[in-house]
């Protein structure tokens, strides 16, 4: 991974383009709605399907949305903006270009931190703009990979499909860090609720440009972009693909190609992406149907009022309000729902660094061995907190309380119910474990000499022995009490 | 000349109009008056005029999210000159 950086002569660095679809109703300059699959082409009208003579008009609320990125990312928002054609010829646009902004997009010049591989990086934003999405094509061929296909279908339901791109500057020096990079950025925009970031649907995707160089030199060194990424794993894996293949063909004295080329996850390689088209020409102009636009600081004010706790504010907060560390925090205020899990749980058991330990803990580890989601999680803020407050109260072990959690996570009741019905709850009730006490003294007679010379370790073998005969129901602290006092008088 | 050959055979690629070596010459020419022509403004003193992006003085026109009736399937696919499974066939790409 990070070796490529550390270990040899060359440097890595990477750019990323992602792009998001948005979460609005309609689509960017159409009325037709916005959906995922569905039957083809039942979602088209003249504006997405490029016919003459129809009139594209945007949509306020995408625009709103990417301003609302923008804000997010500590972009700076342009007060005039526009839309550009971008002019070529695929089939996957029925106008045979692809509305999208050219030299004033909305948003400029922002940033997004991570902390990786023991670093903190700044990862600049060069900018974020607002386009079309396009239609899905089909190639028809047993790989489904368009240089095997005969021909091709087109759906163009997908086709207007408000797309927001975010472009960062050549920040990124490793594959994890990318990686790190688009986990932390999809966190942001799932918080802005601007998009469901779906990356296996492709509402959230991924290119990245990559080139070596060696270290110290200016120059970034030959580029490649490298698409189809469609998942964390995939982007990483595809990287350090890439980045050792640039790099033996630099050790070798060859030459890196400038080229687009395809990440294959069956076969774990990147190949080049064959293109009869010569070098991208895209002509762009300003739409002349769509009229420019102003973005009044009112506007923006007004969109920066509906940005949620951002998670950096929220992971400061957390460290001064609840006095978590900064690694916990961190975690905490990760994503918005765990966030909210946290806090919901506090509202009903306010010991926060008890509540972050279970659901760092236990809860986290559930879920992850079963690869789900907070949100998926069966044991809700109120329930986790009634299972603290009956470990609280003494009424459960620590112990217990795990059993309990197990339960509670399988079956998604309650720690009450469980505990009642079961009948496991602590017996913290003096009368009768002075009875088992005595009755394990009796069985073990020498103890008591033993503790009165001074030997304190019998009096744990002893509370060892009470569990044991209360199948670790007794209440462990009560019973190391009432033993020593047993003890004493004998 | 304003124009080259070469620029119009580039440009007729980008279009994927194919044109004849006559053709070529005549529109080589034509363009060429074009652009020498719309060339003179370069002679004026524009540093004080603000440069015109939209020809229309009209501004800040948006839709509200509001979804509408989408075409009939039949009627998204009547120009199609061919179908199938509900999706327009196009040919070969690469």
């Amino acid at each position: 991974m990070s070796q490529t950086v550390t270990k040899n002569k060359y440097e890595t660095t990477i750019g990323l383009e992602i792009h998001v679809e948005l979460l609005t109703n309609s689509k960017m300059f159409c009325g037709c709605k916005v959906e995922f699959g569905g039957e083809e082409n039942t979602r088209v009208c003249p504006v997405c399907l490029g016919m003459p003579g129809s009139l594209p008009v945007a949509n306020k609320k995408a625009i709103e949305y990417t301003i609302k990125a923008g804000l997010a990312l500590d972009c700076d928002i342009a007060s005039f903006t526009q839309f550009h054609r971008k002019n070529y010829f695929y089939p996957d646009m029925p106008k045979d270009y692809q509305i999208s902004q050219f030299d004033k997009p909305f948003c400029l010049d922002g940033h997004l931190d991570v902390d990786t591989e023991g670093r903190h990086r700044k990862i600049r934003i060069n900018r974020v703009h607002l386009e079309e999405d396009t239609g899905k094509m089909l190639h028809q061929s047993k790989t489904g990979r368009i240089a095997d296909a005969s021909y091709s279908l087109v759906d163009f339901n997908r086709a207007g499909t408000p797309l927001m791109e975010i472009v960062t500057e050549p920040d990124i020096e490793t594959p994890g860090e990318a990686r790190a990079f688009m986990q932390k950025l999809r966190r942001l925009v799932l918080s802005l609720g601007v998009s469901d970031c779906n990356m296996e649907e492709g509402s959230m995707r991924c290119d990245a440009n990559v080139s070596l160089r060696i270290k110290g030199e200016k120059e970034l060194g030959v580029k490649t972009e490298v698409k189809n990424m469609n998942s964390f794993r995939a982007l990483q894996r595809a990287l350090e693909y890439e980045v050792l293949r640039q790099e033996k063909l630099l050790n070798e004295g060859e030459r890196v190609l400038q080229e687009t080329r395809h990440w294959d996850a069956d076969k774990n390689i990147t190949t080049t992406l064959r293109s009869k088209e010569e070098a991208h020409d895209y002509r762009y102009l300003t739409d002349p149907d769509l009229v420019p636009m102003e973005i009044p600081d009112e506007w923006i004010e007004e969109i920066r009022n509906t940005l949620p706790e951002l998670p950096n504010a929220r992971k400061e907060r957390f460290i001064s309000e609840y006095e978590l560390s900064d690694y916990d925090a961190g975690l905490l205020s990760a994503t918005q729902v765990i966030g909210d899990y946290f806090e919901s749980v506090l509202k009903i058991f306010n010991k926060p660094k008890t509540v972050a330990n279970w659901i760092m803990g236990d809860l986290s580890m559930h879920l992850n061995a079963e690869g789900k989601e907070m949100e998926e999680s069966p044991i809700k803020p109120k329930s986790l907190a009634g299972l603290l407050e009956l470990i609280d109260k003494g009424t459960i072990s620590g112990k217990m309380a795990k059993d309990i959690f197990q339960e509670m996570y399988e079956t998604g009741g309650d720690a009450d119910t469980i505990v009642k019905e079961k009948g496991i709850s602590q017996i913290s009730d003096e009368s009768s474990l002075l009875a088992i006490i005595e009755e394990v003294i009796e069985a073990n007679e020498s103890s008591i000499e033993d503790f009165k010379s001074g030997k304190q370790q019998v009096v744990g073998f002893l509370v060892g022995q009470v569990m044991k005969a209360t199948k670790g129901q007794a209440n462990p602290q009560v019973v190391n009490k009432l033993l020593k006092e047993a003890l004493a008088k004998h | 000349m304003a124009v080259s050959k070469k620029d119009v055979e580039h440009v007729a690629l980008l279009a994927r109009l194919r044109l004849s070596e006559e053709e070529v010459e005549i529109f080589t020419n034509q363009l060429s008056q074009i652009l020498e022509h719309a060339g003179k403004i370069s002679q004026l003193e524009t540093l004080e005029v603000e440069s015109t992006t939209h020809p229309l003085p009209v501004k800040n026109v948006y839709r509200e999210d509001v979804v509408k009736e989408s075409l009939s399937k039949d009627d998204a696919l009547l120009n199609a000159p061919e179908i199938e499974s509900g999706a327009f066939k196009v040919p070969k790409i690469i």
